[in-house]
């Protein structure tokens, strides 16, 4: 396994009686690029600016490739960090932005000049060293940030929603560079983001961070598919989320009831840990719709009930199905079975909703939204 | 109407203009001609006056017999702008970055001397200063100075006088200046190992402790050169903790148009001041101002008067006009960053 570069051990931070961060323990490995995701204001910011060493913990430790920086100034900590307004000195030009960390450590004209000239390659801006900050366009000042911050080759490099204020063709542009680059520099990344399909596409791993903590920490996969509590389940994507009462095992699976009595069954390994009540979870595209008389294998989760609203997308169709006690089911289709309008599931067909329990997940229950994350359609 | 705008687009900023250019017109550039008339003179209040081109040696006569006191006036008037600027800096920079909810009490509080009149606030120091004033009859009494000691009368009273009167003048504008700086520059350069000013700051730091404490060592008429070695030692460690790299690199440079509009607005008026000179200082002290106010007032002299004023004003062009080659360019800022 990697070694480890960036340790967070019971990092708290307070603002007054405000917790800002609460009580967070965290790995960064060597080489990652790893992501805090997270609605506005969970902490995301207050979290990468203490690992940067602009704010002080109100407890707790950092540590960096071993060391422990909680107390160490800024411009004594090997990390960099790129700004999410870029944070460009508008009195100096491009170049002498790029080379302001070199100069600060002394490092030679000769080095400092070749080095600024491979970091302007790297970020595919040469022949820009002389321009001002005020003469760029926004993707362009980006890179010069990320350049100003690469050159100096630190341990670690912090970036705060660093495509924020980008237009969502260049953000996607920027994102595939930045994956890039990481790649090619072998730098540990700490990226911080509220945008969930940023976060899935680009890290290797993602502390999804709510309320000051973070609320599981996986892959992009293992969030998606295995989220471990409501809120994850539907910060990221769409989920369907039923109450379910466990009533024993089947096989390798955990068989659990819905209100209405309705089995569904779930990996039994996923029933681990929990003690309290449970809601039973499935992703909208993993659910195939079918007519009640149509044949349905054994193997195969399903529920009834009628569809209620269709949308046709182009790619896929998003309908909503309601169940006998009420409950909304949301349900991705692709367009390829039924691919015109006229052949779409109509509002008022009765159908049965199928899936494998291999692509339901389990999370604790507090039993107060039955299903989160619509808003999270674009 | 909007058509007839349309096609003659030079009207509105000529417009805009209008009352300015008037103001100017009737009120500057009218009594400026009649002033360069009257330098070109000859005669008295007595006999009248006559106007000749002939009489252009008013200039050279007015720079032979006052070079001295012109030299002098640009000296005060550059060192109070110097004193000025070492008090305002700091002053602005507390306020805009340490200010907090105080700030408008803070800035309220530089321009409240505004509320008294420049000729009362004077005559106070006059009076705080007196030889046996408030300030310097106790120091005499138990004998820490010696009886004659004054400050009145002395070079440093008038400096002081005029660093006093301008210093909202400098600091307004650097505050201003200061206010705009995005305090994330400053964590950006920090990020970037801006750290302590090293070795800039102690040099630095020296330099300044060490000339003003040499010069308050020579007004007190002491040993100039231990007062020095002090001040040096005091101001290298002052600067070395207190002045940060970033602060050398980001936050300075991107205030020097303060300071550039502050030293204007400072050295100018105190060019051309009479008041702390005639207040606080003595004969050996007066200032073109003074020269200036008595050839008009005292002695009618008004051929001699406008061409010494012509004469300043011309000086203070040029000083100015270098200082602006110097400081207000957008290089200088990014020069003092890369240094
Ligand atoms: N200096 C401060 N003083 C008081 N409260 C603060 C301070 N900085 C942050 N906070 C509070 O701490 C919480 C977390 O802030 P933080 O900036 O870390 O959020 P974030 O996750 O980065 O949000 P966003 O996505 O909006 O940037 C917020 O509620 C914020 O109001
Ligand atoms: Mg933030």
């Amino acid at each position: 396994m990697a070694e480890i570069e960036v340790r967070l051990v019971d990092v708290t931070k307070r603002f007054g009686d405000f917790v800002a961060v609460d009580a967070i323990n965290l790995e960064v490995r060597n080489g990652e690029f790893f992501s805090l995701l997270g609605p506005s204001g969970c902490g995301k910011t207050t979290t990468l600016r203490m690992i940067g060493g602009f704010e002080e913990p109100t407890h707790g430790l950092i540590e960096l490739s071993g060391q422990d920086v909680t107390w160490l100034p800024p411009y004594r900590r090997n990390v960099n960090t790129v700004f999410q307004n870029y944070a460009l000195f508008p009195h100096l030009t491009l170049g002498e932005n790029i080379a302001f960390g070199l100069r600060r450590r002394n490092v030679k004209a000769d080095e400092i000049k070749k080095r600024v000239a491979d970091a302007l390659e790297l970020v595919q801006l040469t022949g820009y060293e002389d321009r001002k900050p005020g003469q760029i366009s926004g993707g362009q000042a980006q890179r010069v940030a990320l350049a100003r911050a690469l050159i100096n080759r630190p341990a670690v490099l912090l970036l705060d929603e660093p495509l924020g204020a980008l237009d969502l063709k260049l953000r996607k542009q920027m994102q595939v560079e930045l994956k890039r680059i990481q790649q090619e520099v072998g730098i540990t990344f700490i990226y911080v983001t509220h945008d969930q399909e940023e976060a899935m596409t680009m890290s290797d791993r993602i502390a999804v961070m709510n309320k000051g903590h973070y609320e599981q920490l996986a892959g992009p996969a293992e969030l998606y598919e295995r989220p471990k509590t409501r809120f994850v389940a539907g910060f990221l994507g769409v989920s369907n989320l039923l109450p379910v009462k466990a009533d024993g095992n089947a096989d390798a699976h955990a068989v659990l009831r819905l209100p209405d009595g309705t089995a569904a069954r779930a990996p039994r390994a996923l029933m681990n840990g929990h003690t309290g009540p449970v809601a039973l979870g499935v992703r909208p595209e993993k659910i195939r719709l079918k007519a009640p008389a149509d044949e349905v294998g054994g193997q195969y989760n399903r529920l009834e009930g009628v569809v209620r609203d269709a949308s046709y997308i182009g790619v896929s169709t998003q309908y909503i199905v309601e169940l006998r006690d009420q409950r909304r089911i949301t349900v991705f289709e692709q367009n390829v079975e039924r691919a015109t309008k006229a052949e779409l599931w109509a509002p008022g067909e009765k159908v049965v909703m199928t899936w494998l329990p291999e692509h339901s997940f389990v999370v604790p229950d507090e039993g107060v939204v039955e299903q989160v994350g619509i808003a999270a359609v674009e | 109407m909007g058509t007839f705008l349309k096609h003659h687009r030079w009207i509105t900023p000529l417009a805009l203009l209008a009352p300015g250019l008037l103001w100017l017109l009737v009120f500057y550039l009218y009594p400026a001609l009649q002033m360069f008339m009257a330098s070109f003179w000859s005669g008295s209040l007595a006999t009248g006056f006559t106007f000749s081109l002939s009489n252009w040696t008013n200039y050279p006569d007015a720079v032979s017999t006052y070079a001295p006191i012109y030299l002098r006036s640009v000296l005060y008037a550059g060192a109070a702008t110097v004193t000025t600027f070492l008090i305002a800096y700091p002053l602005a920079y507390t306020i805009a970055f340490k200010g907090g909810r105080f700030k408008n009490l803070l800035l309220f509080l530089v321009v409240a001397p505004f509320f008294t009149s420049f000729l009362l606030r004077t005559v106070s120091w006059k009076i705080i200063l007196s030889d046996s004033g408030p300030v310097l009859g106790p120091l005499k009494a138990i004998g820490i100075l010696p009886q004659q000691f004054h400050v009145l009368a002395s070079p440093m009273a008038v400096i002081a006088g005029i660093t006093y009167a301008f210093l909202p003048f400098m600091t307004l504008p650097i505050y201003v200046a200061l206010e705009k700086v995005d305090f994330r520059l400053v964590e950006a350069a920090k990020d970037l190992y801006a750290g302590p000013w090293r070795p800039g700051g102690a040099i630095v730091g020296a330099i300044v402790g060490g000339v003003l404490m040499a010069v308050l060592g020579f007004v007190f008429n002491t040993s100039p050169l231990a007062f020095a070695i002090v001040g040096a030692v005091v101001g290298a460690v002052l600067f070395h903790f207190r002045v940060s790299e970033s602060f050398v690199r980001v936050t300075f440079p991107l205030s020097i148009s303060g300071v550039f509009a502050g030293g204007l607005l400072t050295f100018i008026p105190a060019i051309g001041d009479y008041v702390n000179a005639e207040l606080l200082g003595g004969p050996n002290t007066s200032m073109i101002g003074n020269v200036i106010q008595a050839k008009f007032l005292t002695e009618n002299d008004y051929p001699s008067a406008s061409a010494l004023s012509f004469v300043m004003m011309f000086g203070v062009l040029i000083v100015v006009a270098i200082y602006a080659k110097i400081l207000g360019t957008e290089e200088l800022s990014a020069a003092a960053a890369r240094a």
